[in-house]
């Protein structure tokens, strides 16, 4: 059982929701990382995403990939992300994962990436270029080792196959809210809830919905339907001002905004309680 | 059975009837796997749409009446078939083998591309989606990927890197002439590569409705087997008027290698003809060092860029390596997985010639044979004209003369400004052939 699965074991018995930020590893540097981490951990988050910046994100827009490349312009190594990890995951209750390219996984190896990446205090990994078709040898390693690979479903994918994704994911199921790339957006597609309620019928994982969600309302229109809910581009775009103001601002805007989603989150608790 | 079918193929293309598209070959197999390179490594989102791309294809593939559609394009809006010219001056100054180039730069647009992108325009008509993107690194597949879109009414956005833009300004006139929109991309390298990551991400949000003409044999399962069958067209007439015009197949292939679809086409039809032995050509650029030249089957290792597992040039942590060539078209860090496959098993050499041996190609080529190969062309050109010297005079040597270089022109006066008087000249050539 790894540290998402007791999340989401303590989640369920308390019926709330998690809150899951991410954060890019490496902007505008590690120690702010650090800093980010706990601060999120204070304000509420449940669970942080630590993106592993990349060269050639195709699935990211142009807020987190602004900000993989101001990490790797600060030459920014897998060494030094894995070794800041691990000096911060014991002082911070919520598990750890990264959202990591299948192409810096193979690069590493399969069972030393994981390895690695379980020695630093990560409970698992998102990878998002990494299809249920390819995932087989990293997902025989990732179960041996007790270590969650979290897989995506899309609006895109078929009823059938969301299926066969959720059963080989381990964690939760990361439903990917809109088609297209990471970035808020203004509104969220309706069909989400219909979509997730859905999957649930096929699956005890928990689902997590990502990609676009950056307002409190769209946190109250999706908590019913979710067990946790993936907020990045927001915070990223407000990490993005660190080079130009001071370091103590951005912390305590960023841990305010989180604190506001996680507000809105245990309202939509307090609401679903009532109903029920 | 592979050999009676490319005999097969052959002897209808000889008899006048229309091309085929090749039916499966070995590779790649059901989940577009060369031996261990392939593969699909994308997000999620695009799944359904490749799945559908596959599908599209493989009906296409049988019926005859989209092939008689594309191959009365071909004939009639191309101009294919492609001559097969003996370059006599350019062989009597290399003082050896007999050059031959296979004149792709003769096709409407200027260069293979366009065998490419009709293709898979009839295709995205057949899929019912309305529009189109591609990326482009020289601008040959965007000019070509914007005349077919003209030719079928379709809107087209197509990308290119900041730097790719200005270093091809006349690609970018002519892609804006035939009404396609042009957008620069201004991240990262600022080439062919960013340009492939941009058209991704559009793809990621348009999927639904819209269609991305890949112009190389790379990315995710089917691009890289359907970019090639297209462009067998190439090695499917070579062999054909080799036959014709030689009586015999050719002592040694050349073609340049940035992502390999010029090379692919060329070679696939040869694979099986395992007396000729078949050299592809990466860019070599400035030297030997990471980040001086754009040769990953020469200097990389395999790994994953774009959506398929190739050779490529990566660092230890997986990132991928700034390249460079003079030739846009060449300045790529991967390469399509089927060539990872053919280094592998040895079926083909590939070697990397310096920008200044591909520079001096051009020159050569111009005053020899009153031809301007394109700058990428030129590199197999370089390399073809180094090995004639050391053969025989009864020996052929094919070079795939992938495209024209008027695009490259004003770049190469930029060049030659920059390098200033000490330049060496222009090769001395004797008057009379």
């Amino acid at each position: 059982m790894s540290a998402i699965d007791r999340l989401f074991e303590q989640c369920r018995r308390e019926q709330r929701k998690a809150l899951m930020p991410f954060v890019t590893a490496g902007d505008p540097d590690l120690a702010f990382t650090q800093a980010l981490v706990r601060e999120l951990a204070r304000q509420g988050g449940d669970l942080c995403e630590l993106g592993i910046p990349y060269s050639d994100p195709i699935a990211d827009g142009p807020v987190i990939q602004a900000s993989f490349t101001r990490a790797l312009a600060q030459h920014v190594r897998l060494d030094d992300i894995f070794h800041a990890i691990a000096e911060v995951a014991p002082g911070v209750s919520m598990p750890l994962v990264t959202m990591v390219s299948y192409s810096i996984i193979h690069r590493q190896g399969l069972e030393q990436y994981v390895a690695r990446a379980q020695a630093a205090g990560l409970a698992g990994a998102i990878v998002p270029d990494l299809l249920v078709e390819e995932s087989g040898p990293l997902r025989a390693i990732c179960r041996r080792a007790d270590f969650s690979l979290i897989q995506l479903v899309t609006p895109t994918t078929p009823r059938e196959r969301a299926i066969r994704i959720a059963h080989a994911s381990t964690g939760f199921v990361y439903y990917v809210s809109v088609t297209g790339i990471t970035g808020e957006r203004a509104a969220l597609p309706p069909q989400i809830v219909d979509n997730v309620a859905e999957l649930r019928s096929h699956t005890t994982l928990p689902i997590c919905i990502g990609f676009g969600i950056s307002q409190p309302a769209h946190v109250r229109m999706l908590a019913p339907v979710a067990d946790g809910l993936i907020v990045g581009s927001a915070i990223v775009r407000r990490v993005a001002e660190a080079a130009q103001r001071p370091r103590g601002d951005i912390l305590r805007e960023v841990g305010q905004y989180v604190a506001e989603l996680a507000a809105a989150l245990r309202q939509a608790e307090r609401e679903a309680t009532r109903v029920r | 059975m592979r050999e009676d079918f490319l005999a097969e193929a052959v002897r209808r293309d000889m008899s006048g009837n229309p091309a085929t598209i090749p039916a499966a070959a070995c590779v790649p197999d059901a989940h577009g796997r060369f031996g261990t390179y392939g593969g699909r490594y994308v997000p999620e989102t695009l799944t359904r749409a490749l799945e559908e791309l596959a599908s599209a294809y493989e009906a296409a593939r049988q019926d005859a009446a989209f092939q008689t559609e594309l191959s009365t394009l071909l004939r009639d809006y191309v101009g294919r078939p492609s001559p097969l010219y003996h370059a006599q001056r350019l062989s009597a100054h290399c003082g050896g083998a007999q050059i031959w180039l296979k004149r792709e730069d003769l096709n409407h647009t200027g260069s293979h591309k366009i065998n490419n992108t009709l293709g898979q325009t009839l295709l995205t008509r057949r899929m019912g989606k309305m529009r189109v993107i591609a990326e482009t690194g020289a601008g040959q597949h965007g000019v070509a990927t914007a005349t077919a879109c003209a030719r079928f009414g379709l809107p087209c956005v197509i990308y290119m890197g900041a730097e790719d833009i200005r270093r091809q300004a006349p690609n970018v006139f002519s892609m804006r002439l035939l009404g396609a929109e042009v957008r620069p991309v201004a991240s990262g390298s600022r080439t062919l590569r960013d340009a492939i990551n941009e058209a991704m991400r559009d793809w990621m949000a348009s999927v639904e409705t819209t269609h991305y003409i890949l112009g190389s044999v790379v990315g995710p399962h089917p691009f890289p087997r359907i970019v090639r069958d297209f462009q067998s067209v190439i090695g499917r007439e070579t062999i054909q008027q080799c036959r014709t015009q030689l009586g015999r197949l050719p002592d040694l292939v050349v073609a340049c290698v940035g992502g390999g679809s010029n090379a692919a086409g060329m070679f696939f039809p040869f694979v099986q003809e395992t007396d000729v032995p078949l050299v592809g050509v990466e860019a070599g650029g400035r030297g030997d060092r990471p980040g001086e030249h754009a040769s990953p089957l020469n200097f990389g290792s395999p790994g994953i860029l774009h959506g398929s597992l190739s050779y490529v040039m990566q660092d230890a942590d997986g990132q991928t390596c700034d390249v460079h060539s003079v030739s846009a078209g060449l300045d790529y860090p991967g390469v399509g997985p089927e060539h990872s496959y053919w280094k592998d098993t040895g079926r083909v050499q590939y070697v990397a010639c310096r920008d200044a041996a591909a520079l001096a190609a051009f020159d050569l080529l111009a005053r020899c044979e009153g031809i301007l190969p394109a700058l990428e062309s030129a590199h197999a050109v370089a390399h073809a004209t180094q090995l004639a010297r050391t053969r025989a005079a009864h020996e052929v040597i094919v070079v795939c003369l992938s495209g024209r270089g008027d695009k490259d022109a004003a770049e190469i006066a930029r060049l030659r400004a920059e390098a200033g008087p000490s330049r060496p000249n222009p090769p001395e050539l004797e008057t009379q052939p």
